[in-house]
């Protein structure tokens, strides 16, 4: 059968059967199971209104226990098993194994690089372009080309990237812009001012916002604050202020290295084989598609603050940077958590443009195409069981986060 | 905020400029893509996109035709005359020269003595007419070297090679179908399932209904790279193994939390007296369903199916791992163009055309519906 | 068309909050009820209990002979006109009056018929193939109410229906319920809303509720006003509310004499025995009822604020400690009266004499 008619079939079968069981289940409920006659009517109508929301929920209930609920479970026993032995229980030793490959430790690098660099850029850009764009007459066009990314797909968008980032040897035109813009520059001001002050800067500038952030997390348990939210929280900032120490301290050795490094002008490179630094070459990517979608969530927020607060903050003087800043940034902290933490999940997940890109060669491999390899390559079904766990893990606090908020909300 | 007291022009200046650059930096890769699907191989390879939009100059070497077939006598001399490029190509000639160590030494039009009687004249049409003796005008044609401007020049071959030429590795059609075949139902099944369950979770009471809604919001994050081994297995218990039915079934399963996270959110919003009015006139909830909840959710609808359908569309690993098998006759299109990068890295003009025929439906879709994608996101993200 | 029985019926949410408390009603056909009491008293929540929106924890409800507790709305022969109106968006305004017949299976000869009538009454027929949002707010209003006359329901019920409105179109409005309910003199009504002016112009009978202690009052509207059963009666209805003077019975008889503390004397028509002397009581008195005088007062003091309204002047006393301000409301205009002292006297038959809450004339 012609998939196109199979497809068509499927449709009707699928709609209609879904329709079908919702009027006939209903029917049926209430003429077969529970009639409202004369006596009982009132009894048995309310009888059958605490049936009827299962059956409208039945189908999805079905659809998300087996291809989301019992796949976790599912997983995380196959981790602890081992297929070559006749699926027996293995304990830890799948993680064992994992644990044990430098390549597992690559990925898990790697991927600490993404979870940092993406969610951190593509919120600043969104939040720049979301400003900029609601202050010009044009911004609505601005927004759409800005966003349109995000209908492309990673593998659409790896291409994209994989011809910018394409290199020719020395001799001939160079078609990756990329390489073209590169062979501009020949080691004078010029190149001084845009390869190494400028990311020194901006790298710089980084390190910054982080330790601001790290001061605000630390300044609640400094003596004569007070802390809320007792030791558990005491311990969860500390930890918080640990890690943005680390970070600090990364990008100043990065900046220093920026600074230093001597760079070989002149010769067209393969970005995409450049250890470390093809990592970013590869996150670009998911950076562009991703502002968009924080530009327009941000955009929605900041056209909700009232405009009140930003008027008042003009007439005491404030000029705009400081409105930003002071007002409406502080405004959108809620919305910019969100926006963080959504692309920090597609980042987890990352699969697509690594596997098209560079498939985790040269020093590029992050979990999930980690997974992929040992699942579908190597068939061991046991690590790459055991590298999913990992990703769940990751995902888990988000994932309490989330119900607990939601929660929250319906009380 | 234009032209609110506090905002100086000269900062409206900046913003504009900034606004630009920022739109100019997104906008570029894509129309490098873009552009390059519409140039031949050589093109591609000669010279960056960016400069195929204006009038390319370009160093080329031509021989002139053959002396000894074309040369005609004119008393007692021998000329040869011709052009340089095919009828059909626009292109100037700027500068020209006879010798690769002076090919820009002569302007077009000049009549140039090559001695001993001999000359050659080349216009900037590229008409040559060159004279001489007979000795002179035999063996091969003689070389021009022509600084040549040509005009930004576009072909639709690739399209037609991707899209008609049923050339198995290259051919995108028919994992266009077989793509379009995985979406659509993968599309639609879940807004119907979807719909359901939320108006239950939203305007029906029954107890464990709050545990119900936190797990929605729960699996609404969990990494669909969980369930790839289980439920490979599971399809092959049942025996559907490997192919349509599983895929659809997939993306079901996967789009679910989310269609049923941002129906119930909408449906929760919609005016409670509208539904109480409905039961007092005496509609049933699954009237109540189909007649009122249906109708009003149509936003909400649309934009999960927007969601949906791109995700779906554009996916690689589900299609790999429930779709594809070993025949390859169920390819799609993202797994096609991975392919391609495989075989064909350097054939840019089929990589690029192949690329672009896979997010040009994405791309529609996106710039005519974007009011609902916007409308969701907004629904699915902001508390 | 139909009486309606409640019994003992409670409402008690989640098993503590306790709404609504042991109501006993009886709604004669063809009257038409207003609930009316503070907010959070359970008035909508009793109305919806009528109409099956909400459970009746226990009780009994009963329309037209007929113990309803467990039937469903649509077939408890009610209709109800909601304060935001919830006409369906998506439906042309012949399509929302017509929804509840073509579920009811009607033929559609007998749909078209009850709609043009219903539309001919409210002036709706050029509305008719509009949608809801080409509508001004009087029109969706009277869409609401065409909707449930289609259905030729025994028991209307509205709840809050001119709140959404602005004030003009408010009175307009309320004038063209009147008129309705003249037209349909069999129909009973219910109809819940905070505005003591509708209550007092629409009302064959106002039921007064309490916030958890059950009904206060039931009776036609110049009954409440001028003897209110209670002490929370007596100040909800009325504004400015009811001024309350504690006190100590004195005399008894047919008349009631009240020894006001730190102050003067008030007689009252409210009867007492002999054995209520030196009774403490609240005297109330309404600040309209209040007038000035040279000799005998029930009140005298320093004023505080004057509100000159043209009509009338508001006297506002320095409030008594704790208590709330005095306050009087003259006839006509009173300049120069601010800081100076002031008596007040009212007539026997406008003093009102609480025991313990309870009025004296219902004893």
């Amino acid at each position: 059968m012609h998939p196109a008619l199979q497809g068509l079939i499927t449709i009707i079968i699928g709609v209609g059967g879904c329709l079908g069981y919702f009027y006939f289940s209903n029917q049926i409920l209430d003429k077969v199971i529970f009639p409202p006659k004369k006596n009982d009517a009132g009894r048995n109508i309310n009888r059958a209104n605490a049936v009827r929301p299962w059956l409208f929920l039945l189908p999805a209930i079905i659809a998300l226990g087996l291809y989301l609920a019992y796949p976790v479970f599912s997983t995380l026993w196959l981790s602890l098993t081992d297929r070559s032995q006749d699926n027996a229980f293995v304990g830890l030793a799948n993680y064992n194994q994992m644990f044990n490959e430098p390549k597992f430790w690559e990925a898990m690098v790697n991927n600490m690089l993404w979870l940092i660099v993406v969610p951190a850029v593509s919120t600043a850009f969104g939040l720049l372009s979301a400003q900029l764009t609601d202050r010009i007459a044009w911004g609505n066009i601005a927004k759409s080309i800005i966003f349109m990314p995000m209908a492309i797909s990673f593998v659409g968008a790896a291409v994209i990237f994989k011809l910018i980032y394409d290199a020719r040897p020395v001799d001939q035109a160079q078609i990756g812009v990329l390489n073209a813009v590169w062979l501009q520059f020949e080691g004078g001001t010029g190149s001084f001012l845009f390869l190494k002050l400028l990311p020194g800067i901006i790298v710089l500038s980084f390190a910054g916002i982080v330790s601001y952030i790290g001061w605000l997390t630390l300044k609640p348990l400094l003596p004569g604050e007070t802390n809320q939210g007792g030791g558990l929280m005491a311990i969860a900032r500390l930890i918080a202020v640990v890690i943005t120490a680390y970070i600090i301290v990364r990008s100043l050795l990065l900046a220093v290295g920026i600074m230093s490094s001597s760079l070989p002008y002149g010769e067209p490179q393969q970005w995409l084989t450049l250890p470390f630094w093809n990592n970013f070459f590869l996150m670009i990517v998911l950076i562009w598609i991703q502002t968009g979608f924080a530009m327009v969530i941000l955009s929605a927020a900041l056209r909700g603050i009232p405009e009140e607060t930003v008027e008042a903050a003009i007439v005491d003087g404030a000029n705009p940077f400081q409105v930003f800043f002071g007002i409406k940034v502080p405004q959108i902290t809620g919305t910019i958590v969100v926006v963080w933490t959504t692309i920090t999940l597609v980042v987890l997940k990352i699969f697509d443009i690594v596997f098209a890109m560079t498939n985790g060669q040269w020093e590029t491999q992050v979990l999930a195409n980690y997974m992929f390899d040992k699942l579908f390559r190597a068939n061991d079904w046991g690590v790459g069981s055991a590298s999913a766990i990992i990703i769940m893990l990751l995902v888990s606090p988000i994932l309490i986060w989330n119900v607990y908020n939601a929660r929250k909300e319906m009380q | 905020m234009d032209g609110m007291a506090g905002t100086s022009s000269k900062l409206t200046w900046a913003v504009h400029i900034s606004a630009v650059l920022l739109v100019a930096l997104w906008l570029f890769p894509t129309v490098g893509l873009l552009v390059s699907s519409f140039r031949t191989a050589d093109q591609i390879s000669s010279s960056g996109w960016w400069a195929s939009v204006f009038s390319s100059e370009q160093r080329t070497v031509i021989r002139t035709v053959d002396p000894d077939d074309f040369r005609i006598e004119e008393n007692s001399a021998f000329a040869v005359t011709g052009d340089l490029f095919a009828a059909d190509e626009e292109k100037e000639v700027i500068a020209w020269g006879t010798s690769s160590r002076e090919v820009e030494a002569y302007a077009p039009g000049d009549l140039v003595d090559l001695g001993d009687g001999e000359s050659i004249t080349v216009d900037s049409e590229g008409t040559y007419s060159w004279k001489g003796n007979e000795e002179q005008l035999s063996g091969r044609g003689k070389r021009v070297f022509a600084t040549v401007v040509s005009p930004p020049d576009f072909t639709t071959d690739n399209y037609e090679r991707v899209l008609f030429s049923g050339d198995s590795t290259d051919g995108m059609a028919k994992t266009f179908f077989n793509t379009l075949t995985v979406t659509i139902p993968a599309t639609i099944i879940p807004i119907v399932i979807a719909a359901f369950a939320a108006y239950a979770l939203a305007w029906m009471q029954f107890p464990g209904r709050a545990i119900l809604i936190a797990s929605v919001v729960g699996l609404l994050v969990v990494p669909l790279q969980l369930a790839l081994i289980p439920l490979l297995q599971f399809h092959n218990n049942i025996g559907i193994g490997k192919g349509y039915l599983g895929t659809w079934m997939a993306h079901t399963g996967f789009g679910l939390p989310l269609a049923v996270y941002l129906l119930r959110n909408y449906m929760v919003g919609l005016p409670r007296d509208i539904i109480e009015n409905a039961k007092v006139d005496g509609a049933t909830d699954f009237q109540i369903f189909t007649k009122i909840i249906i109708p009003l959710s149509f936003p909400a609808m649309a934009s999960f199916a927007i969601f949906q359908f791109l995700w779906t569309w554009n996916d690689l690993l589900v299609a790999r791992v429930f779709l594809i098998d070993a025949t390859g006759e169920t390819t799609v299109m993202t797994n096609q163009i991975v392919e391609l990068l495989g075989t064909r890295g350097g054939n840019w003009e089929i990589l690029a055309t192949a690329a672009f025929v896979s997010i040009a439906v994405p791309l529609i879709v996106f710039f005519t519906m974007q009011r609902y994608l916007v409308r969701g996101l907004l629904a699915g993200s902001v508390k | 068309m139909a009486d309606i029985k409640l019994t003992d019926v409670n409402k008690i949410y989640g098993g503590k909050v306790h709404v609504l408390k042991d109501i006993n009603l009886d709604i004669e056909k063809g009257e038409l009820i207003v609930f009316v009491g503070p907010s959070g008293c359970g008035k909508s929540t009793l109305l919806r209990m009528i109409a099956g929106l909400e459970t009746i924890t226990s009780g009994r409800l009963e329309i037209d002979h007929e113990h309803v507790n467990d039937v469903p709305p649509a077939q408890r022969g009610i209709a109800m006109v909601f304060q935001s109106y919830a006409l369906y968006p998506h439906m042309t305004v012949r399509e929302n009056m017509s929804f509840a017949l073509k579920l009811a299976k009607k033929s559609p000869q007998e749909i078209t018929e009850s709609v043009d009538r219903a539309a001919r009454i409210l002036q709706l027929e050029p509305f008719l193939d509009r949608l809801p949002k080409a509508l001004s707010g009087g029109q969706r209003q009277r869409v609401a109410i065409g909707r449930s006359i289609v259905r030729d329901p025994k028991v209307y019920l509205f709840d809050e229906p001119l709140s959404n409105l602005d004030a003009a179109l408010r009175v307009a409005t309320r004038i063209e319920i009147a008129q309705l309910k003249e037209q349909m003199p069999d129909s009973t009504m219910i109809y819940v809303t905070h505005d003591q002016v509708e209550a007092m112009t629409l009302a064959d009978r106002i039921v007064v509720l309490t916030v958890g202690e059950g009904i206060g009052q039931v009776g036609n509207p110049l009954q409440l006003y001028e003897r209110p059963e209670n002490e929370f009666v007596a100040q909800f209805i009325g504004s400015p509310a009811m001024n309350l003077l504690p006190g100590k019975i004195i005399a008894t008889g047919k008349q009631t004499t009240v020894r006001i503390a730190g102050g003067g004397v008030a007689v009252s028509d409210a009867p007492s025995k002999s054995s209520d002397e030196n009774l403490k009581v609240n005297v109330g008195v309404r600040p309209e009822d209040f007038s000035e005088t040279k000799g005998d007062y029930i009140f005298e003091g320093e004023v505080d604020i004057v509100e000159a309204l043209g009509e009338v002047t508001q006297l506002y006393f320095k409030a008594q400690k704790g208590g709330d301000p005095i306050i009087g409301k003259l006839a006509g205009i009173h300049s120069g009266l601010r800081g100076e002292t002031v008596r007040l006297t009212a007539e026997p038959n406008k003093v009102q004499v609480f025991h313990e809450g309870k009025s004296l004339y219902y004893r």
